[in-house]
């Protein structure tokens, strides 16, 4: 027996003892998000012929607070455990790099997903949503979760100080998850745009997660999986790499 | 098999050679000294064993196991209580001993955990978050969490720094019937009166080298003696004596003495002298001197 189902178990115990934190404020802020731009854009914007803009955005907005918790809570305690040090306890038993990966992941999908949930729940009753293909939108939360959870574990091993995770988190996974089509079709954007948002694979994943909802989206949601998918792989190769070497965790 | 063994283990960091070929065996059974200032590689040399560094040249076993190849079955056999007092703030003393015990792989354990809570006086606090306890209750869970899947190692890096005297006596004993149970014991500590007192070998670092390797009544009896020490007023030493003698830092001399025959030849001589004595003492042999000797004897010569 390995001590995989353990260190999961720690990690959702974790964010969960917590959870006012951890899954109702970012809860929160996607329903002002919600109200505020389903306010101030209704009138002005028609994303999907025939959808409601209220709706539209809802999909988008809950894989927003999905990708940065997933990123959050690997990260978070990665960087949480370095600094007080008590990373060791994790580091001296014999669990593999496999296991740390699968542990930190899986606590970052199950987040995510609670939150996802937790925004669907607490947007149902304003504003349900149809869900026309469940199975999509599962998998695209899946990988787009995935994928936000690994780099969260690169991100939570290469950052040393607080302020070096929050760059990462500023820098680099606000204004790739505010640009990848959140309040908008990429349909809108001029050619060049549209052209670079095709480069975020944020993207992939918040399009095909809303053709789960809809049945409509920017780009074929089978190609979008594909890149969401790929990309998720990519980030868990060089986050097992990093655990295989120690890099930054064994000296 | 040999409970830890280091074969020609280097490590460096940056500019820094923190281990430069350390070779050491450990027996199974053994309570085992590793002596040595701040900065001789101690620290280090544990952490190559416990995988949370990793070497540049050499090997490192723990029963037999190498610790990169078979890092499985070395960690398993390996518990470590890390220098510095680390904790999770999540969670009660019962969950972090439950958590730990799941990293091993180990789930119903816990007729063994009580045992660790009961042994090591937390029974009153065994519900209370790790955050409420004092700094030697925390330390108390250190040792549990490494005892938690009942390693055959045990490597204590300076576990009574800053400890208040109950919990050492509490800590030693337990220590100690865990030595007599069977398990090897590893111990670093600047408390030299509580290796010499525990420890059965010894090895002294300095700067990433082992300076010294016996069995600590050998070291003792090579590089320290029964001394008669005396301290005298306003008289001199009388020269039959002082061959041999050093004076320590108060002041006071240190006549070494081979038996108690030559304690009374040396009070006699005193007398007939008319020394006027403050003080007096046998001071039996000490590691502290052994210590100091060794390292005095390391130091290397100033650069010009």
């Amino acid at each position: 027996m390995t001590g995989f189902p353990t260190l999961l178990q720690k990690e959702v115990l974790r964010f969960w003892k917590v959870s006012f934190q951890t899954v109702a404020a970012p809860v929160l802020t996607t329903l002002l998000y919600l109200l505020v731009f389903a306010h101030a854009l209704a009138a002005h914007v028609e994303a999907f012929p025939g959808v409601p803009y209220r709706e539209f955005l809802i999909p988008g907005l809950a894989m927003m607070a999905m990708l940065q918790n997933a990123f959050a809570n690997s990260s978070s305690s990665l960087i949480q455990s370095k600094i007080t040090g008590n990373i060791v306890f994790i580091l001296l038993p014999p669990l593999s790099p496999l296991d740390l990966f699968a542990a930190y992941l899986g606590a970052s999908i199950v987040r995510a997903l609670v939150v996802g949930l937790g925004v669907f729940a607490a947007t149902a009753w304003i504003v349900p949503v149809p869900v026309s293909h469940p199975g999509w939108a599962l998998a695209f939360a899946l990988a787009g979760c995935g994928m936000l959870g690994a780099l969260g574990i690169v991100a939570g091993i290469w950052a040393e100080k607080f302020d070096q995770l929050a760059a990462f988190q500023n820098f680099l996974v606000m204004p790739l998850t505010f640009l990848a089509g959140v309040f908008y079709s990429t349909q809108s954007l001029p050619p060049f745009w549209r052209a670079v948002s095709k480069l975020n694979p944020f993207f992939y994943a918040i399009d095909g997660f809303r053709y789960g909802f809809f049945g409509q989206s920017d780009v074929d949601p089978a190609t979008s999986l594909a890149f969401a998918t790929a990309a998720f792989a990519v980030l868990s190769w060089i986050t097992l790499a990093m655990l295989r070497r120690g890099y930054k965790l064994r000296h | 098999m040999l409970a830890v063994e280091a074969r020609g283990v280097h490590k460096r960091y940056g500019a820094v050679r923190a281990l430069a070929g350390v070779s050491l065996e450990v027996r199974q059974g053994e309570f085992f000294g590793l002596l040595g200032p701040n900065g001789a590689g101690k620290t280090t040399l544990i952490c190559a064993l416990g995988g949370l560094a990793r070497a540049d040249e050499g090997t490192l076993s723990v029963m037999g196991h190498d610790v990169v190849r078979d890092y499985r079955e070395s960690r398993r056999a390996l518990g470590i209580v890390p220098q510095e007092i680390v904790f999770d703030p999540f969670f009660t003393v019962r969950e972090t001993l439950r958590l730990q015990s799941g990293y091993f792989g180990l789930r119903r354990n816990d007729a063994w955990i009580d045992e660790l809570i009961e042994r090591l006086a937390l029974k009153d606090k065994a519900d209370a978050n790790m955050r409420s306890l004092s700094g030697g209750m925390k330390r108390r869970v250190m040792v549990a969490q490494a005892l938690v899947h009942r390693p055959p190692v045990i490597v204590l890096d300076e576990p009574t720094a800053g400890v208040d005297v109950e919990l050492r006596q509490t800590l030693w004993a337990f220590i100690r019937s865990l030595n007599a149970a069977g398990h090897t014991i590893v111990l670093t500590t600047h408390y030299l009166e509580e290796a010499q007192q525990l420890c059965t070998r010894i090895a002294m670092m300095k700067e990433g080298r082992i300076v010294a390797l016996d069995s600590t009544a050998r070291l003792l009896t090579d590089f320290s003696e029964r001394v008669l020490r005396v301290k005298l007023e306003g008289s001199e030493l009388p020269a039959s004596l002082a061959r041999g003698a050093t004076q320590d830092a108060a002041g006071a001399w240190r006549i070494p003495i081979a038996d108690v025959a030559h304690v009374e030849e040396a009070l006699r001589e005193l007398r007939a002298a008319g020394a006027a004595v403050a003080s007096l003492e046998v001071a039996e042999p000490e590691l502290e001197e052994v210590f100091v000797k060794i390292m005095r004897r390391e130091e290397r010569p100033a650069a010009p």
